[in-house]
């Protein structure tokens, strides 16, 4: 699979990230649907119920399998057009670059790393206990997600580094947005300025509806 | 004024470089930063008669029209390809953007295609090879056709105008946090794609250049739009876009087509 992608040319690799990238936005939506629902004051019913839809659905396991894809592609083929872009420029500037660009578009390859990292305890957490490959915290049944989320939630140093990694997540999709219609080859006048609004729109949306939920937690569930 | 200048010397490709400090006097505000670095290599000749040592020769540096339309003058100064201003060359830079005891630092274009030749001087023919990928025009030769025997609408001829201002000074090169080529070859396809005599050839134009593009080691574009702020023809990224599509169809339709009419 590595040799074959690298054989594709730089424009189809970044069409390929784009559509994974936009799938996997897509999806953020549906996962944050789906979280938000704990805030409910309902002891977690409607949650578990989405959480066993979720994971007894098999249109929805269907839907994980591209999801799986979805996220392996665009890791892999953002790590392999990056490394491509270090080599091109070995020997670096003294001073640093000063032309007027966006903070986010920067650092894509910082915060997508990051977002990785959160994936990977995120899974620890979650989808590994799920499929039993991880021990479920003493006392709480396997399919206890909404105990899971809770006690998860209920440790301040945890709730700190997934408020501030929600952020970065922000940012990555603050440039991701606008950025995949651009690699698909859509850009206009009037609506290109409209897709940066509604794609930041989009980004304070996720990481702050992300974020209000260990926020309700620490704060006003006590 | 006067000035501190941190320049990049490098003997040539094989040797190490450095930067070397020098001190300018009574610089003209008027002047443009070609001319003050003309007087910088003055004053090295003068000052230095008969030393031999590297770090005393005059300067090398890249100009030819000085009038902003061969691309030749690339310098990143102070962190910024051409210079702390908008749309324009090095050789359009003035003076008056600096102020009196300024230290300035000049680079070279830093990218792995473009290599160093000497002191601020790199070699940016990897730019002809993507052009000479991109084939010709099938236009007929002998007299002139009749002016409206093929319409264009004037937004096409505007936006191909627009695009074939391209000097390939390499700036977008030079500021691209990847290195990469794409507003240059975006500019170059744009520029045929959007009439119709460039119509015939521009599913190979597109796919050649890009592969040329690819092999010759230029990175792959973030859509971080550093490279538009800083062309000195401001090249819009929109023509990214335009190059994207076209590759699109390149790829996809034009391919699609191709199978359809039997590999022809
Ligand atoms: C929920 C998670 C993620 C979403 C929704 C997402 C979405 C996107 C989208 C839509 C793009 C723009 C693609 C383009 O313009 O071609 C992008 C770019 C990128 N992403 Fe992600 N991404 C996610 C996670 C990651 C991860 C885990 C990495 C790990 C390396 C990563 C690395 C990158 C890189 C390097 C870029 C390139 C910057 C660019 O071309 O604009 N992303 N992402
Ligand atoms: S697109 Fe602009 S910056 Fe790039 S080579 Fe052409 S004129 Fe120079
Ligand atoms: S010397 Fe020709 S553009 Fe500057």
């Amino acid at each position: 699979m590595d040799s074959k992608l690298l054989q594709f040319s730089s424009i189809s690799k970044k069409l390929i990230m784009a559509l994974a990238g936009l799938f996997l936005i897509v999806f953020l939506l549906v996962h944050l649907a789906i979280n938000l629902l704990l805030l409910m004051n309902d002891s977690g019913l409607l949650y578990s119920q989405a959480v066993k839809f979720m994971t007894t659905n098999i249109i929805i396991k269907i839907f994980e399998i591209f999801l799986f894809g979805g996220f392996i592609i665009h890791i892999l083929v953002g790590v392999v057009l990056q490394i491509k872009n270090w080599i091109s420029r070995p020997v670096g500037y003294y001073v640093m670059n000063k032309s007027k660009t966006s903070f986010s578009s920067k650092y894509m390859i910082w915060t997508g790393l990051i977002i990785f990292v959160f994936l990977a305890i995120h899974f620890m957490n979650f989808y590994f206990v799920k499929l039993g490959i991880v021990e479920p915290p003493a006392g709480v049944s396997v399919h206890d997600f909404y105990t899971m989320a809770i006690l998860l939630f209920s440790n301040k140093i945890y709730s700190f580094i997934y408020i501030l990694l929600l952020i970065l997540l922000g940012f990555h999709l603050n440039h991701a947005f606008q950025s995949a219609f651009q690699t698909l080859g859509f850009n206009h006048n009037r609506y290109t300025p409209a897709l940066k609004i509604i794609g930041t729109i989009y980004s304070v949306i996720v990481a702050g509806g992300f974020i209000i939920i260990p926020i309700y937690f620490m704060f006003f569930n006590n | 004024m006067n000035l501190t200048l941190k320049i990049w010397r490098q003997k040539n490709a094989k040797t190490k470089g450095k930067f070397v400090t020098y001190k300018i006097k009574n610089v003209s505000e008027d002047s443009s930063f070609l001319e003050m670095l003309d007087q910088l290599n003055e004053q090295l000749i003068s000052e230095n008669q008969d030393s031999v040592a590297f770090d005393k020769c005059p300067v090398a540096f890249d100009h030819d029209c000085r009038e902003g339309i061969c691309g030749m003058c690339g310098l990143y100064i102070n962190g910024r390809p051409h210079g702390p201003d908008l749309g324009i060359t090095t050789c359009q830079l003035h003076m008056r953007k600096f102020k009196d005891g300024d230290t300035i630092v000049i680079e070279p274009w830093r990218a792995k295609p473009f290599p160093l030749i000497k002191d601020l001087v790199v070699d940016r023919s990897s730019f002809d090879k993507i052009i000479q990928a991109g084939g010709f025009v099938s236009i007929n030769t002998g007299s002139a056709q009749d002016a409206n025997a093929i319409l264009i609408s004037k937004k096409n001829a505007d936006l191909s105008m627009d695009a074939a201002a391209c000097i390939g000074c390499g700036a977008c090169v030079a500021t691209c946090k990847n290195a990469s080529a794409m507003l240059f070859v975006a500019a170059k396809v744009s520029q045929f794609a959007l009439l119709p005599q460039g119509k015939v050839e521009a599913v190979e134009r597109v796919k050649n250049m890009i592969s040329t593009m690819d092999e010759l080691g230029f990175g792959n574009c973030t859509n971080t739009y550093a490279c538009e702020v800083e062309c000195p023809k401001l090249i819009s990224v929109t023509n990214i876009a335009r190059l994207n599509r076209e590759f699109i169809h390149a790829k996809v339709i034009a391919e699609k087509e191709r199978q359809i009419s039997g590999g022809f």
